[in-house]
Formats: C-alpha cells, structure tokens, sequence
C-alpha cells in the first residue's frame, strides 16, 4: 500500500512539475532547448518511475504505530519552532531547550535531559564560538 | 612518470605543520564518528562540511581535514561491526560475518587490528591505483564534449541505480527528485526563475549542503526516535584480548588481503559500484577460493581482512571517476564531491590542470592519512571502543544540534534550517519506503551541470537532438548506461547479498 501511495504522490508530483513547468516565462534570449525542456525530462522520468513502482510495488514498509508517527511530527515542529527562535532568542537559549527536548524524546529522564541540553548547548558554543570563532544566532542578550 | 613528480609536489603541500595537524584531528575525530552508533562516513562527512567550510579554512586544508574525516570513518564504522555485530554502514556488513564471530571467541583486539592493516592495503594500493590511473582518465576526459558528459551523468545516474539498488524503479524515482529539486532557482543560462513559487529564498535555489545534511543527518535523528525503545545500548563488557595481529596472521591473511585489493578497486572504479559492492564480491570470491575447511562465517581472519580490504580499496576507486570526470559512483563520493563544490572546486579533467595543488595535496593528504590511521587505530582501540558505548539519547540531541549550527553558519538564514528540517522528514519517508537516497543527493548535486551540458550539447547542434548519439564515445556511453540499468533486474538478485537487504531496512547508512 505504501508503495502504491508512493507511486501516486510521484506521479502528481510529475504532473505538477510539469504544469509549472509550462509556466516559466522564456525570455527573449534563448538557446534551442530552453529553461522548460530538461523538468519536462525529468517530470516523465518521474512519472514513470511512479508507475512502476504501482505496478510493482515492493513488500509493505513497516510503519511506526500512530502515537510514535505523532511524536516524530512534534518533533519535526519544535525543530522548526528552534529554526524560527534562534534569532529570537538567541542560541544558548533555543539550542539548549531544542536538545533537552530531542534527549528527552529519546529516553532520557527529565532531568537528566535537562542537563544534557544544557550541556549540549553549552559544550557547543564554547567549542564552535568561543575557540573556533564560528559565528552563531545572536538573541536579545549577544549569545 | 609525470604522475610521480606531481605527487611529489602534492607531498610537498601536504606535509606542511598545519595541514599534518588538520589530517591528524581529521583521522582522530573521523574514527570516533565512525565508531559512534548512527553514524557513519556520509553522514558524518555531510555534518562537517559546512562546519569546515564555514570555518573559513582554505580549499586544501578544509579537503585534507575532510578526506581524514571520510577515511577515518571508514576505519571507525569496522569497531562497531566486530564489537557488536552492528554495521557502522553498508561497506561493513561483510566484515561483521568474521569478524563478531572472531569477538565472540575473545579475539576482538586481533580483529580490530587485523581489519586496521588491511584497510591500510586495501586503501594504500588503491591510492596508488587512483595516482596512476586517474591522469590517464584525465586524458580519455578531455576528449568529452557536452553530449558526451551528458551521456557520462546519465551512465551515473543508471550504474547507481541498476548496481547499488533492489529496486530500480524507486532508484530512478529517487534521481529525478533529486534533480527535479536541482531544477529549482534562478535558471543559469537564461535568468528565468523555476519553480520558486514567488518566494525570494529560492531563488538561489535549494543548496545542496542543506540537502545532504537534511537527508542523511537529520533522517538519522527521526530513525532513533522511531526505534527508541529498542535502542538500548550495549551493556556487556566484550573483552578485547591482544591488540597486535600475530605475524603468521598477517601471513596467513597476505594472499587474501592482495585479491581483494584488486577486485575492490576494480569495482569501485566502476561508476554506481562502490565500497559496499567491493566488499561483498572480496569477501565471496575469498570464500570461494580459501575457504577449504569451512572455517568462514565463524571467524577466520581471512573473512575479516578480505571484505576490509576490498572495500577500502574500492573506496580509493571510487575517487578515480570522481576525481577525473566529476561524476561520484556512490553515496561517499557523493559527499565529497558535495565537499569540493562547497569550496569552489568543480571537479573533472580541468581540476588536474588548473588545481594541481589541490588534486595532489589531496592525494598526498590520502597516504599520510592512511598511515596515521594505521598507527592511531592499534594502539588506540580501546578508547575508540568506549566511544561505542555514549548512549544515543544523548549523542543524536547533539548530532542535530551540530547540523544546524553547521547550517546556520553557512548560510546564516532561518529558511534554510526550516528547509533542512523538511529534508530531515522526507529522508526519513524515503528511508521507510526503501527508496535510496544516494541518487536524491547525486541528483541535486549533479543536476544543474547536467542539464547545461545538455543544452551545451544543443546549442552546438542548434537543437538537432541527433547530436547525443553522434560520436562513437557517446554511443558507448549510452549503451553502458542501458546495460547498467536493464541487465542488474535481470542478475541482480546474484549480485547483493541477502543480509544488505536487512540492514538496509534497519536503517543502516547508505554506502
């Protein structure tokens, strides 16, 4: 099943692909083959291969069950909730929140999560900041 | 012997104070990343690239810092496979056979050491393999035109699909997403925006960096939160026993160390093979040749040095395609040549006229590397070993957080990181659905040149499509990368083991 919707999405993406494709506007300097012809390529290549893969679909993928899948979303969202408050926040801040948070999710105990992203976050920004001099996100506060 | 004198003087740049010290923390930092569960030298390669480009370092010391990082992750992902029965990566799978067996009867120390000398043959013949071979591929390279470089992508894209994959169908699914990412942007020749949907941020397009790090780094956190419970590090105190192979060993396992140095770098020249199909075809052709009292699989040394051997030379193989043409056979190569792009440096026959430096301090780099690996690894397993045992809950936090300042250094912008972390899920799908990820990245690596060779090609012809199959190096190449891809669905299932296929659904990282 899995493999059948992995077909589908493919070939839906080839169509979109190849629908905005028909959008990009030429300019007036081109050469023969043109800004659309190689996506349209590669749109049908895709589309194929999606095909294919309905048509021959492999052994089902083992799929975690529903609350396991919810909790990787979540994660998915506080590392891009982490993305958008680095610069908020800063990046001792958002880095030790975002790790305590991942330690947690992986079997930590609170507290010791806690401390791990402290100590991540901290360990972090005196190896690549302080001694390598790398610049990081700069909250409110210069850290 | 032009080639010697050109390595001289990669010597020469390479063994400045700076950059010995660059592949001494390369070596050093690599083996600990590829003793680490989780991860392996793609990943760990794919987290460091924009830390070292970020770093500011110059092309040649951030390549030899990397390359140090690759090979000495090639030697940490062995610990792991004998130890504890866990491939570090593909490569390592046939390693495990022998070598937990061999642990198991509480010769792990001589198995370590053992795999330790025979990944230096492997991987030192093969680099010599890779110094004389290479300027002669260089000569063949130059003769390429547009439609013959396109042609040579495209026998890439099919090798890697038909070889390295059980399925073709998602193989090829997976090329043209990768390229179909690649498309995004501001189109080069024209200056017509693709795909961008209005949004300003693409407009540079999807940088590959971002990709990689995402796909192969990111995912890599999404696979141990899935698998968590079950995740429990290992508990039981292996004893390590001697740590010096004996001589007779290293006699015993000479013949087979010296075939599977061949037969690897042989098949990692070839574009799409790579290590892990160096390893596999070592370690069968030595069983059918050595193993005469049915001692393989319960720990001959033979069964350790073979499939190290063979897969570190076909890692040194590999470089040669990659190196002369631009064009990466496998997800490690794959990764440097994201490396070299990173620093400004296109690989491919003009890399070895304009850049000597850099190509022969590279390969200067690859000896000495190797020899500090050798030295570094015997004495120094047991530290690398308790490496093993850091607890993924607290090493992937970091690993995340270590891609994102990577990241967030390159590139400094938000979007980015939210792009990355979209990666992170999609090659986490990609994983579960078994499609492989080493064509995505070639894709978004590679997909650009492609394409303005193809329109190179055209434009030459004035859009006489004819002009593809024109010359007779074209049409060999086309014809290879037909073969390539039909005849795998009609042997491969006689070309891959049985095993790859278990570790690949556990996740294991790709070559």
């Amino acid at each position: 099943m899995s493999d059948r919707i992995l077909g589908g999405v493919s070939i839906a993406l080839a169509a979109f692909f190849v629908w905005q494709a028909t959008l990009i506007e030429l300019s007036f300097l081109s050469d023969p083959v043109g800004p659309k012809t190689f996506p349209i390529i590669i749109a049908a290549v895709l589309g194929l291969s999606g095909v294919a893969v309905i048509l021959r679909p492999d052994a089902p993928a083992a799929w975690p069950a529903l609350g396991r899948l919810l909790e990787i979303a979540v994660t998915a969202g506080v590392l891009c909730a982490y993305a958008l408050s680095l610069p908020q926040v800063g990046f001792l801040l958002a880095t030790a929140v975002a790790a305590a948070f991942l330690s947690w999710r992986l079997g930590a105990a609170p507290l010791s999560a806690v401390a791990a992203g402290v100590a991540i976050s901290v360990g972090i920004y005196v190896v690549f900041h302080l001694i390598l001099g790398l610049s990081l996100a700069r909250g409110p506060w210069g850290f | 012997m032009d080639a010697l004198a050109s390595l001289a003087d990669g010597f020469a740049v390479a063994l400045t104070f700076q950059n010995l010290g660059l592949a001494l923390l390369g070596c050093f930092l690599g083996t600990m990343i590829g003793a680490l569960p989780g991860l392996g030298p793609s990943n760990g390669v794919a987290i460091l690239i924009p830390l070292a480009f970020s770093l500011g370092l110059p092309p040649t010391p951030a390549l030899i810092l990397l390359t140090s990082v690759y090979y000495g992750a090639m030697y940490g992902g062995r610990i792991s496979s004998i130890l504890l029965n866990i491939p570090g990566d593909e490569p390592a799978l046939m390693t495990t056979l022998d070598g937990y067996p061999m642990a198991q009867q509480g010769r792990a120390g001589e198995a370590l050491a053992l795999s330790g000398v025979a990944s230096f043959v492997g991987a030192f013949f093969a680099t010599v393999g890779l110094v004389f071979l290479a300027p002669q591929l260089v000569r063949v390279a130059l003769l390429f035109g547009p439609a013959e470089y396109f042609a040579l992508f495209t026998l890439a894209f099919a090798t890697l699909g038909g070889v390295s994959s059980r399925n073709q169908a998602k193989a090829a699914l997976a090329a043209a997403l990768g390229l179909g990412i690649a498309m995004i942007g501001v189109d080069s020749q024209t200056g017509v925006p693709r795909f961008t949907f209005g949004e300003v941020h693409l407009y540079d397009g999807i940088d590959f960096l971002v990709a990689i790090v995402g796909l192969f780094a990111l995912s890599e956190v999404f696979v141990f939160l899935e698998h968590r419970s079950h995740g429990a590090g290992p508990e039981k105190k292996m004893s390590i026993g001697r740590i010096t192979p004996r001589l007779s060993m290293l006699r015993d396992t000479a013949g087979a160390m010296g075939r599977s140095t061949v037969l690897g770098f042989i098949a990692g020249v070839l574009p799409g093979a790579g290590a892990s199909l160096g390893s596999f075809i070592s370690y069968t052709v030595e069983k059918k040749i050595s193993n005469k009292h049915d001692t393989f699989g319960k720990g001959d040394p033979r069964g350790v040095a073979a499939p190290e051997a063979g897969n570190n030379a076909a890692a040194g193989g590999a470089l040669v395609p990659m190196l002369a043409l631009g064009v990466p056979g496998s997800g490690t190569t794959a990764v440097l040549l994201a490396m070299l792009l990173a620093l400004n440096i296109t690989p491919g026959p003009l890399l070895f006229q304009q850049n000597p430096d850099v190509v022969w301090g590279l390969i200067a780099a690859l000896f000495i590397g190797n020899v500090m690996l050798l030295l570094m690894n015997i004495p120094m397993v047991g530290l690398f070993v308790r490496v093993l045992l850091v607890p993924s809950k607290y090493l992937m936090p970091a690993v995340a957080m270590i891609s994102f300042v990577g990241i967030y250094g390159v590139s400094g912008s938000t979007f980015d990181l939210l792009v990355m972390v979209g990666f992170g899920l999609l090659g986490w799908v990609l994983r579960k659905l078994d499609v492989p990820l080493v064509p995505v990245i070639l894709g978004v690596l590679l997909g650009n040149e492609m394409e303005v060779n193809l329109r190179r090609a055209m434009t030459i012809s004035d859009g006489d499509w004819s002009a593809l199959v024109a010359s007779p190096l074209s049409v060999g190449l086309w014809t290879l990368a037909v073969v390539g891809f039909i005849l795998p669905l009609l042997i491969g299932r006689y070309l891959r083991p049985q095993i790859a296929t278990k570790a690949r659904e556990e996740g294991a990282d790709p070559d």
